[in-house]
């Protein structure tokens, strides 16, 4: 099950550019949270911090307070405990290329340890057919490379794969951005059945992807969160100037 | 200008290949008609005696190799590791990078002597362990750069993935990054092992070369190319034929490691990628 974030002026810098400054918010459990805003607003930074990758960059550091069902993650865990409990759905799709189908999916339990082949295999068929890729790969499992698929297959390899571990969270960071119009119909719907079990944070540059997928909506601007709504709130009646002149396409 | 350029790049190729095809063609004719069974089991024979062989020094050269291997192969690939993964920008980082550079350039013989003087000098005797070791310091440098630059081709994208699913740094760089890279490593480490095969100089004045049989590696040992240097000056027909002989035979060996690590390393890998 999912969990709720909560976050408390959380700051991010990359090198001396003050990309994040003072994030205020709260992140329903088991529901899909939506984050918009023109390219360089700071979004994907957000979220790079939910599940600490974004100190993987050397000049990049992050402070403030993160509570993850009440656990603070940056002083009550490390790192890698962290991203075993939060999943996360990259921008464009990066399965292992040497790896099958099915070592892509049970690779963040085999590489940290687990061998029980029984339960290996349950949890690649569990993830595959939470991820709806199942039916497509299952005669091909082992043969197959990950990256032999196609793009939007190799997408929903990558949720599978971010799933098989059982995270309480799931980063989408523009996960259909790299992908054609069915590939992101079914991505959608995808996180459309996930949200009730999984507390989901997904990025995105398209409004109408925010609109179709999410109960909350973040509009980020310049490194501040502008406004933070219920999504039918944010696109219908915004409190916020800016927010009203980003989603009528006013810039951005 | 199409035509120009397709033209172009067949004949460098056809002149690429034409040394190859001429060098191997040519150790043919001259060596394989005194190749026969004693060839590969008997020690060379006393001077004025006729027949003989080099089973001493192929064997001689496989234990020098392995030996060689067996160190340069981890070293180099640990170096290369340390470069790409965690030395990037940092002063050891530099200092490593340009000494692989410069040990790169070393002449074999500087190498051999380098080794005299660090192993040999010190035991009071010549070695089969000191001309392993001459060789796997002449294969670490071209072992590191090529692991450094494999590395470096290992799109970021694969290895944030495997950060994002919890697995440690090491962890990834062993099972993710390494294997990513793996096939481009391997050239590099079937390229060092090729180069050393044949070297003489390093091996001079450390494995010596020995007209016994021998698998101490705390004892003079004999060496293919050794063998060959010995008998190449020699002023004996029969030794001149053995040389050309031999020289085939350490020519087939390499191509056949090569081509066995190849099937070897290629077995498994998953077909269909990119």
């Amino acid at each position: 099950m999912g969990v709720d974030i909560r976050v408390e002026n959380l700051n991010a810098w990359y090198g001396h550019v003050h990309t994040l400054q003072d994030i205020n918010l709260h992140i329903p459990s088991n529901h899909a949270t939506a984050l918009i805003g023109p390219s360089g607003c700071g979004k994907s930074t957000f979220v790079r911090c939910l599940n600490r990758m974004h100190e993987t960059n050397p000049v990049a550091r992050a402070e403030g307070t993160v509570l993850m069902g009440g656990l603070d993650i940056y002083k009550d865990a490390s790192p890698v405990e962290i991203r075993r409990r939060v999943g996360m759905v990259f921008q464009r799709p990066n399965p292992f290329p040497t790896m099958s189908i099915y070592d892509n999916v049970a690779s963040g339990l085999k590489l940290n340890g687990f061998r029980n082949k029984r339960m290996l295999d349950e949890v690649v068929e569990r993830s595959l057919k939470q991820a709806a890729l199942w039916d497509e790969v299952k005669d091909d499992l082992k043969r197959k490379s990950g990256a032999s698929i196609s793009g939007g297959q190799q997408q929903r390899l990558c949720i599978a794969r971010a799933l098989a571990v059982d995270p309480e969270v799931l980063l989408m960071d523009e996960p259909a951005s790299a992908l054609d119009p069915v590939s992101t119909a079914k991505i959608e719907d995808l996180i459309f059945q996930l949200k009730s079990q999984y507390t989901i944070v997904i990025v995105t540059h398209n409004m109408q992807q925010a609109a179709r997928v999410a109960a909350n909506t973040g509009f980020f601007l310049n490194g501040k969160l502008v406004e933070f709504d219920a999504t039918t709130k944010i696109f219908t009646n915004p409190s916020d100037k800016r927010t009203e002149d980003y989603i009528t396409g006013r810039f951005g | 200008m199409n035509h120009f350029v397709t033209v172009l790049a067949v004949v460098s190729t056809v002149l690429v290949l034409v040394p190859l095809v001429a060098i191997l063609g040519y150790l043919i004719y001259k060596g394989a008609s005194s190749l026969n069974l004693a060839f590969f089991t008997h020690v060379p024979a006393p001077v004025g005696e006729a027949g003989g062989g080099m089973a001493n020094a192929i064997v001689g050269s496989g234990v020098i190799l392995g030996l060689a291997s067996l160190i340069g192969v981890p070293v180099g690939i640990a170096a290369g590791v340390y470069l790409a993964e965690y030395g990037h920008g940092t002063h050891l980082g530099n200092l490593v990078r340009f000494t692989a550079d410069v040990l790169n350039g070393v002449p074999a013989i500087v190498m051999g002597i380098s080794v005299y003087a660090l192993i040999v000098a010190m035991q009071h005797h010549f070695s089969g362990f000191a001309g392993g070791v001459a060789l796997a310091i002449m294969m670490v440098p071209t072992i590191t750069r090529t692991t450094e630059e494999m590395l470096a081709t290992v799109p970021h994208a694969i290895r944030e993935a495997a950060l994002g699913l919890g697995i440690p740094k090491w962890r990834t760089v062993m099972s993710i990054s390494l294997r990513t890279a793996s096939p481009g490593i391997i050239t590099g480490c079937m390229l060092a092992f090729a180069r050393v095969a044949g070297e003489t100089a390093p091996l001079l004045f450390t494995a010596f070369g020995n007209q016994f049989w021998s698998f101490n590696l705390n004892e003079p040992i004999a060496a293919l190319p050794l063998q060959i240097y010995v008998y190449a000056v020699s002023p004996y027909d029969e030794w001149h034929r053995l040389a050309w002989a031999g020289a085939l035979v350490l020519i087939v060996m390499i191509m056949t490691a090569v081509t066995l690590v190849r099937i070897f390393a290629n077995r498994g890998a998953l077909k269909g990628g990119h």
